[in-house]
């Protein structure tokens, strides 16, 4: 029987009416899926069924972006099952991940290791105890030969950056092969925010108490990713519907959060390849556009800015010229630096055929964000799976179809442009908006939160982050409590393709290709 | 070359004038907090609706000056859920970004004027008074903190004016420059760091995690801030500090502010 569920971005649905199926029948529709143009959004364990005999479950979300749809699946694993990663290679992080948290087996995955060396089943009490490894302590894939060495970077880097280790097999200058060890930045927040909505730590403050500080700090530069995700899955599991004022002011900050990060990592590749004017310049933007959520709400990462039920804090007409006037003048100074950068020749050759990967590769591999659309896959879950403000005013999704550097920077390049443009057009909207009654920006009194959950319900919440795909799903017991948070950073499907863009490439690139994905460590050590 | 000069031209200088102007900050900033005890009944002095809605029980009923509660500044994160929470509105968060002290119980703030960051020892001080050379090193951060003290290094804050950078390797560093709770995976790679940092050496601990553990203070995979592993000479409070926060901390560590 084909399961039949689908869901929209943002739906909760009672948690019955997703399609058990078993093994076997799981991989036959996922491999079809993935074969039509699925892809695997999210796959995690579930603590068994209470009663005897209660085996390890495992979700999996299939995003359609083509449709628009969702469809959520589940399993029982059992101790051990064999691997899906042969038949669906983009499965690979999910496994070791289920694995390492739940201490199931997926026998036949190539590359069973620990993804961010916590103490292995954690989140299955019936798991066999096994020895906790430090990162970066266990057995690396190694290429053997005489002439083949081996260079170690890492965790500690030599720029203000997070730690990760690096870990190349080398002829001469050439990557054969590059294996990426992190956990470093493990923080447990997924194990804190189990239960975490009816536990201690969800005590004070608006009734959430730590819990948003979890979310927003799972990745600092995606604060408002990050915690529009959530709020939408709070939402979605109270029905609480959000004003149309609140979602336009949540557009201009999750677009001023791709701003900043877009701008930042331009002049990043300028300095990368020495090109100094539009690395300096750009240094000052990134800030500017900064400041910018700041003069929204305090603080330059947006904290506290977008909270469940709409946002924090309004802006009045005269702080809304103040924004755009602060706006049209950075972005005309963001065009001056970019035309810098992709009109110099010394640039565009060290951007071109550096670090390419293949489109076969990027949709083997799952990859999201603009990674994949600079592979030539236009998917942007603003346009595929359209959310809050963005139904009204419609995002167009960049591509480039050469899966180099250049690729990578000329995509954010273009999404600087329409992030521009979806930025006039919300203020606009605010502006129009204004002969309505101040103040309707949150659904409910603050006090009003937090609202009871649907109880037995799966909620799937998708954001487009600067980075890509930001995929929140929760479940709820019977009780309304959440028992099972799974936060996908687009990281976590992002960094295998900084190793693949390495291969063969001379070791000297892969500052240049590493900064060309700018990946987040802590997003995915969680 | 010559579109590079113009483009130059048209952007100008941008480096601020701090700290011999007035930084330029938010309306909104959120910085050191105010409770205006006249405006905190007694009843509510005995159990503070504040302190009870501090997510990071951060807030000391009773301890600050009129019995207001006493704030730790160092595990704050500015959230302003207690201002939310207070019924008078006896608390507000001001805009004064001057945070940062020596000491970890400077932190404790209760009301009275914070003892800002002294200026080092005579001896360290005449080391690294005109260059300071920071190491910094991500425990856990998340890139918030660490974002934000990267822009310091950018023309509008221009921090190698004051002779302070940050380098490559523990080596060429006189101290280290801390963000992140210090999870258990990082512990060992810090200690490391610390020990291949020539003496005399300084640190500085930068944001609520390194402080104090940040939001993850108590979870069992956090060492609770960075002076759990490694001895601690400046706290930078936020989350994450405001850049001039950080840049006046620094400051007055060299004794130019």
């Amino acid at each position: 029987m084909q399961p039949d569920l689908t869901m929209r971005n943002g739906e909760s649905v009672p948690a019955h009416l997703v399609p058990v199926l078993d093994f076997e029948s799981l991989r036959t529709f996922l491999v079809g899926e993935v074969r039509g143009g699925g892809r695997l959004a999210a796959l995690f364990g579930l603590p068994g069924l209470p009663g005897a005999g209660g085996a390890v479950r495992v979700l999996a979300v299939v995003a359609r972006d083509g449709a628009g749809i969702l469809r959520p699946v589940v399993s029982e694993v059992g101790d051990r099952y064999p691997a899906l990663t042969p038949d669906i290679p983009q499965a690979h992080l999910f496994e070791r991940e289920l694995s390492e948290q739940f201490g199931v087996i997926p026998v036949g995955h190539p590359r069973l290791k620990p993804v961010r060396y916590h103490t292995p089943g954690t989140f299955n009490p019936a798991a066999p105890a096994a020895p906790r490894p430090l990162p970066a302590d266990t057995d690396f894939f190694r290429v053997e030969g005489d002439e083949v060495h081996e260079v170690a970077v890492g965790p500690i880097h030599a720029g203000v950056i997070e730690p990760g280790h690096f870990r190349f097999q080398c002829h001469g200058e050439t990557v054969f092969h590059l294996e990426i060890a992190l956990g470093f930045q493990h923080r447990g927040i997924e194990a804190a925010l189990e239960g975490g909505l009816v536990g201690p730590l969800a005590a004070g403050g608006q009734g959430f108490g730590r819990i948003p500080h979890f979310i927003a700090t799972a990745a600092g530069d995606t604060t408002i990713g990050h915690t529009l995700a959530w709020c939408r899955i709070m939402e979605s599991l109270s029905g609480t519907t959000v004003p149309e004022r609140a979602g336009l002011f949540r557009l201009i900050a999750l677009e001023l959060e791709r701003l900043a990060n877009h701008t930042g990592d331009l002049g990043a590749l300028a300095g990368d390849v020495a090109y100094l004017p539009t690395m300096s310049f750009c240094g000052r933007l990134r800030g500017d556009f900064l400041n910018m959520t700041a003069l929204l709400c305090g603080n330059r990462f947006g904290r506290g800015l977008v909270v469940p039920g709409g946002v924090a804090f309004d802006a009045d007409a005269a702080r809304l010229a103040e924004l755009r006037g602060r706006f049209e003048s950075t972005f005309r100074d963001v065009e001056g630096a970019a035309d810098l950068l992709f009109e110099t020749p010394s640039v565009r050759a060290r951007f071109e055929h550096t670090g390419e990967i293949s489109r076969d590769t990027a949709t083997a591999l799952g990859l999201v964000g603009p990674a994949a659309r600079a592979c030539g896959i236009a998917r942007d879950v603003r346009v595929d799976h359209p959310f809050g403000a963005y139904r009204r005013l419609a995002a167009r999704a960049a591509s480039w179809p050469s899966g180099d550097v250049y690729a990578r920077a000329f995509v954010r390049r273009q999404e600087i442009r329409e992030s521009a443009r979806l930025i006039r057009a919300a203020i606009d909207a605010l502006v129009a908006l204004d002969a309505l009654p101040q103040g309707d920006i949150r659904q409910g009194e603050p006090d009003s939160w937090p609202r009871p959950l649907a109880p037995e319900s799966l909620a799937v919440s998708l954001v487009e982050g600067w980075r890509g795909e930001i995929c929140h799903v929760a479940l709820t017991d019977a009780q309304g409590g959440v028992v099972r948070y799974k936060m996908i950073d687009p990281s976590f499907h992002n960094w295998e393709g900084l190793a693949m863009a390495l291969r063969g490439r001379a070791i000297s690139d892969f500052p240049l290709c590493n900064k060309s994905f700018n990946l987040s460590y802590c997003g995915h050590d969680l | 070359m010559l579109r590079a000069a113009l483009e130059r031209l048209s952007q100008k200088r941008r480096t601020v004038a701090f700290p011999d102007g007035a930084p330029n900050l938010p309306d909104r900033l959120r910085g050191l907090p105010v409770i205006d005890a006249a405006k905190c009944p007694a009843a509510c002095l005995a159990a503070p609706a504040c302190a009870a809605a501090c997510p990071m029980g951060a807030m000391r009923p009773g301890l600050g000056v009129g019995g207001t509660p006493l704030i730790d500044l160092g595990k704050c994160l500015y959230c302003t859920d207690c201002m939310a929470a207070c019924p008078t509105g006896a608390i507000t968060f001001g805009r004064d970004y001057r945070l940062a002290v020596r000491k970890r119980e400077h932190l404790h703030f209760r009301g009275e004027a914070l003892r800002l960051a002294e200026a080092l020892e005579k001896r360290t001080r005449k080391l690294f008074g005109r260059s300071l050379k920071l190491r910094q090193v991500s425990a856990g951060g998340c890139n918030a903190c660490e974002a934000d003290l990267n822009v310091l290094t950018t023309i509008v804050f221009d921090l190698g004016r004051f002779g302070i950078d940050f380098v490559a390797s523990p080596r060429h560093a006189d101290g280290l420059m801390i963000t992140g709770p210090v999870p258990e995976n990082m512990r060992e790679a810090l200690r490391k760091c610390y020990d291949a940092t020539p003496d005399p050496k300084i640190v500085i601990a930068s944001g609520a995690c390194a402080i104090s553990g940040g939001p993850f203070a108590g979870l069992p995979e956090s060492h609770d801030g960075a002076d759990a592993v490694v001895p601690v000479d400046l706290y930078i409070p936020g989350c994450p500090p405001h850049p001039i926060t950080a840049l006046d901390g620094m400051l007055r560590l060299l004794g130019r502010i």
